[in-house]
């Protein structure tokens, strides 16, 4: 069990984020609560990524506000994120790990410890001395998520992680996402892959042009989207 | 001499180790290898920084940097002269035509080198790794080391090429050194003085070291950019 105050839920309040006067995310709000897989759906453009980082603290909002739950400030960063192409260090697939610990400012003997854990639960173990960025790309990415996991992070972040890989890496993916949340870790991912929203997600964040327009239950966007445009987007419609 | 004679005598001084003759590639290695050292101890924080730092006037450093390491080593060893000599600021320590003298001439000549190069390569990582990097908090100078780390074979090559310039400028060494037979006599120094003198099999033997260890330096760049690529990707 987790010894301290949870960082969740998350809250995103009104929150735009602006390019040269163009509001690439315009006045977003949604609650990220423990639990579940959270897919964010949007065409191209709708400003997916951006709410990824902006979320992760890569990006600061022009307006509005985003906070975790009171007494997270201050404390070890517990959400991480996973890139859409992984970004490998040029270094063994262990130190890869090692070093995001090194970096949270884990010691020595727990860095070890927890790297081998990490590179044991995602089936690492056998590549631990090999060159990370010499990896295929499916086995790339389990090691961007393992990388992430062994940071312990309640919420974590995956922007569009199997976009880049074949039918059976991505396969790989999405059980191992299965089984984080199962293992009560929470998601917020974006996604392209209906196919993929389907499988994986328990609810829906539907974005368009920068705008939330449809914050749902998984089943119910699936069954019946409430707006145009997720209807069009669904039915594979080009929107823009 | 005969053509073929002096090469045999130059062949002679190089296999028989005659003391003479290690003494002055001793000199040169010491002086080239201390000035890399202490160019690289400088450059590669100063490089990294100076990849990740965003500072008005930042272009015109960078274009500054990259011309600098074409300098001509007659100027660098003018500039170190002017400083150490009697009448300059640094003249009261009396280390103008000491080997001290050379190294800081040396040092000049290889800064540039590894500040720019280490610039590019740092720059060209950091655009790589930014996201993954400040997503587990390692922004700024906390990032520096692990770019450094990763950067590591090109970072060699740019070591290489500094300590390639160093070793065969004859301009600046000359100027600060003054050429003293047993003090601050190097390679390219020695080289120069023997061919005017017409001690040919000497000039000859320093050359044949100069030219294998400039074909040591490019077997060893070559090494670390295909270790770099078998073991780091």
């Amino acid at each position: 069990m987790r010894d301290v105050a949870s960082i969740l839920p998350l809250s995103v309040e009104a929150v735009s984020f602006l390019v040269d006067g163009r509001r690439l995310i315009d006045g977003l709000s949604f609650a990220m609560p423990a639990g579940g897989l959270t897919v964010l759906l949007g065409p191209n453009g709708a400003g997916k990524s951006l709410t990824l980082r902006l979320c992760h603290g890569l990006l600061t909002p022009g307006e509005g506000r985003i906070h975790w739950a009171a007494g997270a400030e201050g404390r070890a960063k517990r959400h991480a994120m996973v890139f859409q192409k992984p970004i490998m260090l040029r270094r063994s697939v262990e130190a890869n790990i090692a070093h995001a610990l090194a970096a949270a400012g884990i010691a020595g003997p727990e860095r070890r410890e927890r790297s081998q854990a990490a590179l044991a639960r995602f089936g690492l173990s056998d590549r631990s001395e090999q060159a990370a960025r010499l990896l295929s790309g499916g086995e790339q990415q389990r090691l961007a998520i393992a990388r992430a996991w062994a940071l312990r992070p309640e919420l974590l972040f995956l922007d569009e992680p199997t976009s880049q890989l074949d039918p059976a890496a991505t396969r790989q993916i999405e059980e191992l996402l299965a089984s984080l949340v199962a293992e009560g870790i929470t998601v917020l991912m974006s996604t392209h892959d209906l196919g993929q929203a389907r499988r994986l997600a328990s609810r829906v964040l539907f974005l368009h042009r920068g705008n939330l327009i449809e914050d749902t239950a998984a089943d119910a966007f699936f069954a019946g989207p409430q707006t145009p445009e997720a209807r069009a987007f669904l039915a594979g419609e080009l929107i823009w | 001499m005969e053509f073929a004679a002096i090469f045999k005598a130059a062949f002679a001084l190089v296999v028989g180790l005659d003391p003479g003759f290690l003494a002055i590639v001793g000199l040169s290695l010491r002086v080239t290898l201390t000035a890399v050292l202490i160019a690289a101890m400088i450059g590669l924080p100063l490089g990294a920084a100076l990849a990740l730092a965003r500072f008005p006037g930042r272009p015109i450093v960078i274009v500054c940097l990259n011309a600098l390491m074409g300098l001509p080593p007659v100027v660098a060893g003018l500039f170190v002269f002017l400083m150490l000599s009697r009448s300059g600021p640094l003249g009261p320590f009396g280390l103008l035509f000491t080997p001290t003298a050379m190294i800081a001439a040396q040092v000049i000549l290889v800064l540039p080198i590894v500040i720019a190069l280490t610039r590019q390569t740092v720059e060209d990582l950091w655009s790589e790794y930014r996201d993954h990097l400040r997503s587990v908090g390692l922004e700024g100078v906390r990032a520096i080391p692990t770019l450094l780390f990763d950067g590591r074979f090109a970072l060699a090559t740019a070591l290489l090429a500094g300590f390639g310039r160093a070793s065969a400028e004859v301009g600046a060494v000359l100027i600060v050194g003054g050429n003293i037979a047993g003090y601050t006599r190097t390679m390219t120094t020695a080289i120069t003085l023997e061919t005017s003198k017409g001690d040919l099999p000497l000039a000859l033997g320093l050359g044949l070291v100069l030219i294998t260890l400039t074909l040591a330096i490019n077997a060893i760049a070559f090494g670390a950019s295909r270790i770099g690529a078998r073991y780091a990707g």
